[in-house]
């Protein structure tokens, strides 16, 4: 396991405390590059396209920087180019669907959110690639052929309900399947059994708030668990118990906390706080502006480590999420530093505008949800 | 690409944007062509073995986003490999393929995929296939796409045997790898190889007893043999024992809570002296914090062992305590925890939510919802 030195961590804070700033422009130019050209050291990421479009794409809206519609329409023209013929998205041109780069490709499209995006969706196809990755216990596998957790059904769910094409069947036994993800520590792993890990159980339970299902968690060792991953020396999240800090992990750790207030509320509770999701907003805010920011652009895991889309992207994430609090109706920002470290809000469930995710709902709920014509593979294909 | 210390990202893995070395060593097999390349390297394209295959470039349109500098070496394979697919050719070639294209890529799935087909098409030696994949993996340990590949030649194989011993192998090396413990869990699952679990994992925690993968083992392996109503005791004195050792061990005390939830933490004879006894020499926010978990759970069940009224107050006492002073990074939870406390149990005014005055519109709380579909 590796380790870092604390003095790093310490004395990034005592430098850099005085007045915490957000390197904005720095940040712009190494996404506004990025987009366009990646060096060979990317060349691990060839089956992850899509994600490289969605980790930028969303930086840039958390940035408030707005994408050229040359740009947005040649970001379309990729996508559909990574879009199988089968339905869903593959990590590039030719290459098979999996669920992640759909997951990221849809998110991607949605945040363009131009009718020209919307359409390379083919929503009848896909909706046949999820039934061909769908397994009799309720789970999905991440490709024909591939390995089952919990991610999946966070994709599928988070796709499927966007581009509307819920049918009545799709997610059958699904929320169970995702409740037997919940272990003695009262977070979540990857499959029944393992060990309770951020990233998984941000997905098992955004997937539960999507389906409607997230009261059947035991909240109380959820929320338990996720306020103990805060770090009370760094401030920021670690993803497993006695672990270290990521920065990664200020969005699928924290960015529990404001879905746990929103099961918390609708099961009756009244004593939940009006003015802060349950984690040290400002400490998070401190360890991701101090510690993660690589002053070339992007941001990172931690101090020492490389900077790469990814973590700018989660760190950007959780940096919003801990700034804002509330909705537009009721809405507390708390913005450590200078006033222009705003980041714009983020949804916590799909992570991307709460606008994208209204306009995107708006748009396909105009249209009818599709019927299921392929078959389903999920016996079948077993290479 | 180098990866971190865990499955950090749990969608893909990291990368160092100062990137490898690509390594320019010649495979033994490539000796044999003829080629112009001094050093011995020869593209696909130009070895007269694959003169039949068009290579066939990667479509990115006309006006690429996120495109990747390949190096030359990359598009080569990855252009033949195109080709190959596009005819579905099922031949040793392709198979010897596969592997250059992992060994440049070994996230890319659709090759592990094809790579499986051929295994099939061409009734490859699965011994051979073990020897290779576990190669990969000494090398690649954090892809998602190695262990699948593993577990599906030890299913066609339908042979364990040597599973157990690589996990501990791969271990040895990071005793956390979340993918090598899915593995290992799996092996033992399906092939019901639960002998010897809880002595490996003593074993884990003897070397590291903050390793929390090998605590989750624990309560892995016992759920699924004994279960823990036959030797809970035995499972309280052991947490305790290695609390004592290290007092400041979060996975020990949440083992703790975890075995007990069950029945009650209120309920195990003796547990609140036991745990109390400790506050002098292993005093730690968690001792505190499962202290508050009694106390509730003495409530909760309306225990009358405990007088409601004194141990609401001591619970309460300790949230202050734990989120004003030892605790404070948590202090919005520790507030809250009272506060619920308080509305629950607590007689005499019911208790609104934070020190801040209610906001005047009628809708309370933040409707962080997508809009149920």
């Amino acid at each position: 396991e590796s380790t870092y030195f604390i003095l790093d961590i310490f004395s990034l804070k005592m430098i850099y405390s005085l007045q915490p700033t957000l390197l904005r422009e720095q940040h712009y130019h190494y996404l506004k590059k990025g987009l366009r050209h990646l060096s060979d050291a990317y060349e691990c990421l060839d089956a992850s396209r899509p994600w490289l479009c969605y980790w930028i794409l969303h930086s840039l809206e958390l940035l408030e920087e707005p994408v050229p519609a040359a740009v947005a329409s040649d970001v379309c023209q990729f996508l559909a180019r990574c879009q199988s013929p089968t339905g869903g998205f593959g990590g590039g041109p030719s290459q098979h669907a999996h669920l992640a780069p759909t997951y990221a490709a849809v998110n991607a499209l949605c945040i363009l959110g131009t009718e020209e995006a919307y359409k390379v969706i083919n929503r009848e196809k896909l909706l046949d690639f999820l039934y061909s990755v769908k397994q009799p216990d309720g789970s999905f596998v991440m490709h024909v052929g591939g390995e089952v957790d919990v991610r999946s059904a966070y994709c599928a769910a988070s796709v499927a309900s966007l581009t509307n094409i819920i049918t009545p069947t799709l997610f059958d036994g699904t929320h169970n399947w995702i409740l037997s993800c919940q272990n003695w520590e009262g977070g979540l792993g990857g499959v029944p059994g393992l060990e309770a890990h951020g990233g998984y159980t941000f997905c098992g339970t955004a997937a539960l708030v999507i389906l409607g299902k997230e009261h059947m968690l035991d909240l109380k060792a959820l929320l338990r668990w996720v306020t103990s991953r805060q770090m009370r020396f760094e401030g920021g999240f670690q993803g497993r118990c006695n672990k270290l800090v990521d920065g990664c992990y200020s969005f699928w750790q924290a960015g529990l906390l404001p879905l746990l207030h929103r099961a918390l509320f609708k099961e009756g509770d009244s004593t939940l706080s009006m003015s802060s999701w349950m984690f040290e907003r400002k400490a998070l805010q401190e360890y991701i502006l101090l510690c993660c920011q690589n002053p070339g652009g992007g941001l990172l895991d931690k101090p020492g480590k490389s900077r790469d889309f990814y973590h700018t992207c989660y760190c950007l994430s959780g940096l919003s999420i801990a700034q804002h609090f509330g909705n537009k109706d009721l809405h507390n920002e708390l913005i450590l530093g200078r006033d222009e470290n705003r980041l714009a809000p983020t949804h916590p469930v799909y992570n991307i505008c709460p606008e994208k995710v209204a306009r995107a709902i708006e748009h396909f709920h105009r249209l009818p949800v599709p019927v299921q014509t392929g078959p389903t593979l999920s016996a079948m294909d077993q290479s | 690409m180098s990866s971190v210390e865990e499955i950090s990202n749990p969608v893909v893995e990291n990368l160092e944007e100062d990137g490898l070395e690509e390594e320019n060593t010649v495979e033994e097999a490539e000796m044999e062509y003829e080629g112009p390349v001094k050093g011995g390297y020869i593209f696909y394209r130009d070895r007269k073995e694959w003169a039949d295959l068009e290579p066939v470039p990667q479509d990115d349109g006309p006006n690429p986003v996120v495109k990747i500098a390949y190096s030359e070496k990359f598009t080569d394979v990855f252009d033949m490999f195109r080709a190959l697919l596009k005819n579905d050719e099922k031949s040793e070639r392709a198979f010897a393929l596969t592997a250059e294209a992992i060994e440049l890529n070994a996230a890319n799935y659709t090759v592990w995929h094809y790579r499986r087909v051929l295994l099939q098409a061409l009734d490859k030696d699965l011994r051979e296939e073990m020897k290779y994949i576990t190669a990969i993996i000494e090398d690649q340990p954090k892809n998602y796409q190695v262990w699948h590949h593993r577990r599906m030649v030890v299913e066609w194989l339908n042979d364990p045997s040597e599973e157990l011993q690589f996990v501990a192998e791969i271990l040895s090396q990071d005793a956390k790898n979340y993918h090598a413990w899915q593995h290992r869990q799996w092996v033992m699952q399906e092939y019901k190889l639960w002998d010897g679990e809880l002595e490996y994992v003593e074993e884990l925690l003897e070397e590291d007893v903050r390793n929390n993968s090998a605590w989750n083992q624990r309560h892995f392996v016992i759920s699924h043999t004994s279960g823990y109503s036959a030797i809970l005791e035995r499972e309280v004195q052991y947490t305790l024992k290695q609390i004592k050792k290290a007092p400041h061990n979060e996975s020990a005390w949440n083992y703790l809570n975890g075995i007990l939830q069950d029945g009650g933490l209120s309920s195990y004879p003796g547990l609140l002296e036991q745990v109390t006894e400790l506050q002098d020499t292993c005093s730690s926010p968690y001792l505190t914090a499962f202290l508050v978990d009694l106390y509730e759970d003495a409530l909760e069940t309306n225990s009358s062992s405990y007088d409601q009224q004194e141990t609401l107050n001591k619970a309460l006492e300790l949230c202050k305590l734990l989120a004003e002073e030892k605790d404070t990074i948590r202090r919005e939870y520790w507030n809250y925890v009272s506060r619920s406390l308080q509305n629950t149990y607590g007689s005499g005014d019911p208790v609104s939510s934070s020190s801040d005055p209610p906001p005047p519109s009628s809708s309370q709380q933040p409707d962080t919802e997508p809009s149920d579909p």
